[in-house]
């Protein structure tokens, strides 16, 4: 059902987290060794992944961009098949075409991945037009950056979907990064909620590393979306605390800045909040973390023991 | 058999498709405003105006049809399609692949161009190849109203992206078109004067001033076979190679600028696949490196006619008799 979302247990956001850092982590470590190809990765920014996605209905369909681990891991994506695509192999969910950049999944509603930053905010409407012409009642959701809400495809998906009356929510994961460049610098404006609003589209902006305030916000503005069938834009403000690749020596950031955000991990603020009211033991707590890696580790022994594709797969699936 | 302009036929093959599939839609810049007799029929949600933005056009095109929908979009003049090159060339072109065939997008992407309304070279630019490059797409240019209605009741029809190219010059020339259910496969030249002695292959509005080269030749005893590719994308390699086979000699004629134009690709694959039946060197004639001017005579000028077409085919023919 696409309305009431069922009670979560925050102990599951948080063992998501885990799995996200994890997975992110074996790939830094993996690059470092020339095992796994650099990535994008999305550490730093779990709480903003995980708090959205848990918000959605299982027939929603979800637009996401370069920096997808987390969006993939927190609806269920397989690590293994995610492993085995970064990697270029047979067992990848696009078969080894993707690598990390446009893995989408289409039988978990991850749907036309793009890397080329914005590209996901020109297709959002489209996908919103179709779920709405053929009766379909999920809603669409398209995550970007503070980088692509500078593209002209922000400004026109937009003003599209206002128009248009579109069920889309927007999830702009304000990581202060574009790039190599500071949001400060290539932004004239702090928040992409405040271009939102200009269009007529409702907006707010959460504690993107407060998975439960992420939660709460993205829940209600998803029931705003549903009741409405109009765009809403959600602002999750966080920060990429790792480069923009791997491997990426961040030499370009301030480190006081870096510092006061890795004080307010997101990991940490929810594992020590649960631990804190009682709701997890400090043996529990490292549990979660360790059951991950583990899982991690069997993930990337599957990816590694995958085959490349044949050859044969280079002009696969170029026509339909 | 009616008679119809080449724009009608556009819009009986609208028509007939939207009443085929319940999934058929066409938006774009003053679609509904011009498609008023669309829009009494299929109502206003599946024909619309858009913002004159191409570039969201397009990617809402490739959203919906990713997404279970057969859209129809008009982006008017093809320069404007570079504001859309990112939707169809990285997403329509691409995302079929890089997802390991999850996806497929089924939309046709209208846009006029060629010389005919003096307009200049901000809305007429013959850039058709740019399109044969990308892998993913497919690319029709049709010559004639009967054609047009048929290629694009099959593109509308096909799963893939279609760009499909309309030749201002020929828009509202009149010509027979069959009535009722008549698709052409994409991917099928037709050969619309039989010849032995040279091959002309063109597409677009230069099909008829080959076929008026052919009729001048044909009164000095050279016999020249036309060949109209209507889709550039798949091209029908089979049907121009084995005309170039028994002809020996080729002149590939399009008004897109020559250099690295289709026909270089056709003159490679004559090199390639029919070397030992070239009786002369293969030959193109288009456009020069150089935007289109608006003025009348310079846009003529560009677009390569009948009378250089007839003179360069029997300079070829003369090379063999020598």
């Amino acid at each position: 059902m696409t309305s009431a979302q069922p009670q979560i247990d925050p102990r599951d956001l948080l063992a998501q987290m885990h799995l996200i850092r994890a997975y992110e982590e074996a790939i830094v470590a993996g690059s470092t060794a020339g095992t796994v190809p650099g990535t994008c990765t999305s550490v730093g920014q779990e709480a903003a992944a995980v708090g959205v996605v848990n918000a959605l209905a299982a027939d929603d369909l979800i637009l996401t961009n370069h920096r997808s681990a987390g969006h993939l891991l927190a609806r269920g994506a397989d690590p293994g098949r995610l492993l085995a695509e970064v990697m270029g192999r047979s067992d990848g969910y696009c078969g080894g075409r993707s690598g990390s950049l446009h893995i989408s999944v289409r039988e978990l509603g991850v749907v036309l991945t793009s890397t080329i930053v914005g590209a996901e905010l020109a297709l959002a409407p489209g996908v919103a037009l179709a779920q709405t012409m053929r009766n379909q009642p999920g809603i669409v959701v398209c995550f970007f950056g503070d980088g692509a809400a500078c593209e002209g495809s922000f400004h026109e998906s937009l003003n599209l979907a206002a128009l248009w009356n579109l069920p889309i929510l927007y999830v702009c994961e304000n990581n202060q990064w574009q790039a190599f460049v500071h949001r400060r610098e290539a932004m004239s404006r702090e928040h992409v909620s405040s271009w939102a609003q200009s269009y007529g589209i409702a907006a707010s902006t959460v504690d993107g590393n407060d998975v439960s305030a992420v939660l709460a916000a993205a829940t209600n503005a998803a029931a705003q979306v549903r009741a409405s069938q109009r765009p809403y834009l959600l602002e999750t403000w966080t920060y990429r605390t790792r480069g923009h690749f791997e491997p990426d020596d961040q030499a370009y950031v301030d480190p006081a800045e870096r510092a006061a955000w890795l004080a307010r991990d997101p990991i940490a603020m929810c594992r020590d909040r649960l631990v804190a009211a009682g709701n997890l033991s400090e043996l529990a707590a490292t549990d979660l973390a360790t059951r991950s890696r583990d899982r991690i580790a069997e993930a990337l022994a599957f990816a590694a023991a995958s085959p490349y594709p044949a050859p044969e797969a280079l002009t696969q699936h170029v026509y339909a | 058999m009616p008679v119809l302009t080449l724009n009608d036929a556009i819009g009986a093959a609208l028509a007939e498709e939207m009443r085929h599939d319940p999934r058929v839609l066409i938006f774009g810049e003053g679609v509904a405003t011009k498609r008023q007799d669309l829009v009494r029929e299929f109502g206003g949600r599946r024909v619309r105006n858009t913002p004159l933005a191409e570039g969201i056009i397009a990617g809402t095109a490739v959203g919906a049809a990713g997404n279970g929908l057969r859209p129809v979009i008009d982006l008017l003049f093809a320069p404007f399609l570079c504001y859309a090159m990112d939707e169809l060339v990285n997403s329509a072109g691409k995302l079929r692949f890089l997802s390991g065939g999850q996806f497929s997008f089924p939309l046709v992407t209208l846009a006029m161009t060629g010389a005919g309304w003096g307009v200049g070279a901000q809305h007429n630019h013959n850039l058709e190849a740019w399109f044969v490059h990308s892998p993913g797409l497919k690319v029709v240019m049709p010559s004639t109203p009967a054609d047009a209605k048929a290629l694009l009741k099959s593109a509308i029809r096909d799963d893939n992206p279609v760009v499909f190219f309309l030749d201002i010059g020929l828009l509202y020339t009149p010509g027979d078109v069959p009535d009722g259910e008549h698709c052409i496969p994409l991917g099928q030249a037709a050969v619309r004067r039989a010849g032995d002695d040279v091959t002309l292959v063109s597409y677009g509005k230069t099909v008829h001033g080959c076929l008026e080269a052919a009729e001048t030749l044909a009164g000095q005893g050279i016999s020249a076979e036309v060949i109209d590719l209507r889709s550039l994308k798949p091209l029908d390699e089979a049907t121009i190679l084995a005309s170039v086979t028994r002809t020996g000699r080729l002149v590939v004629v399009h008004e897109a600028n020559r250099l690295c134009g289709v026909g270089a690709e056709i003159a490679a694959q004559a090199a390639e696949k029919c070397f030992a039946s070239l009786r002369a060197p293969v030959t193109r004639l288009g456009g020069p490196d150089a935007p289109v001017a608006a003025s009348y005579p310079l846009e003529q000028a560009f677009v390569p006619q009948a009378a250089s077409i007839a003179a360069t085919a029997a300079s070829l023919c003369a090379r063999q008799a020598a």
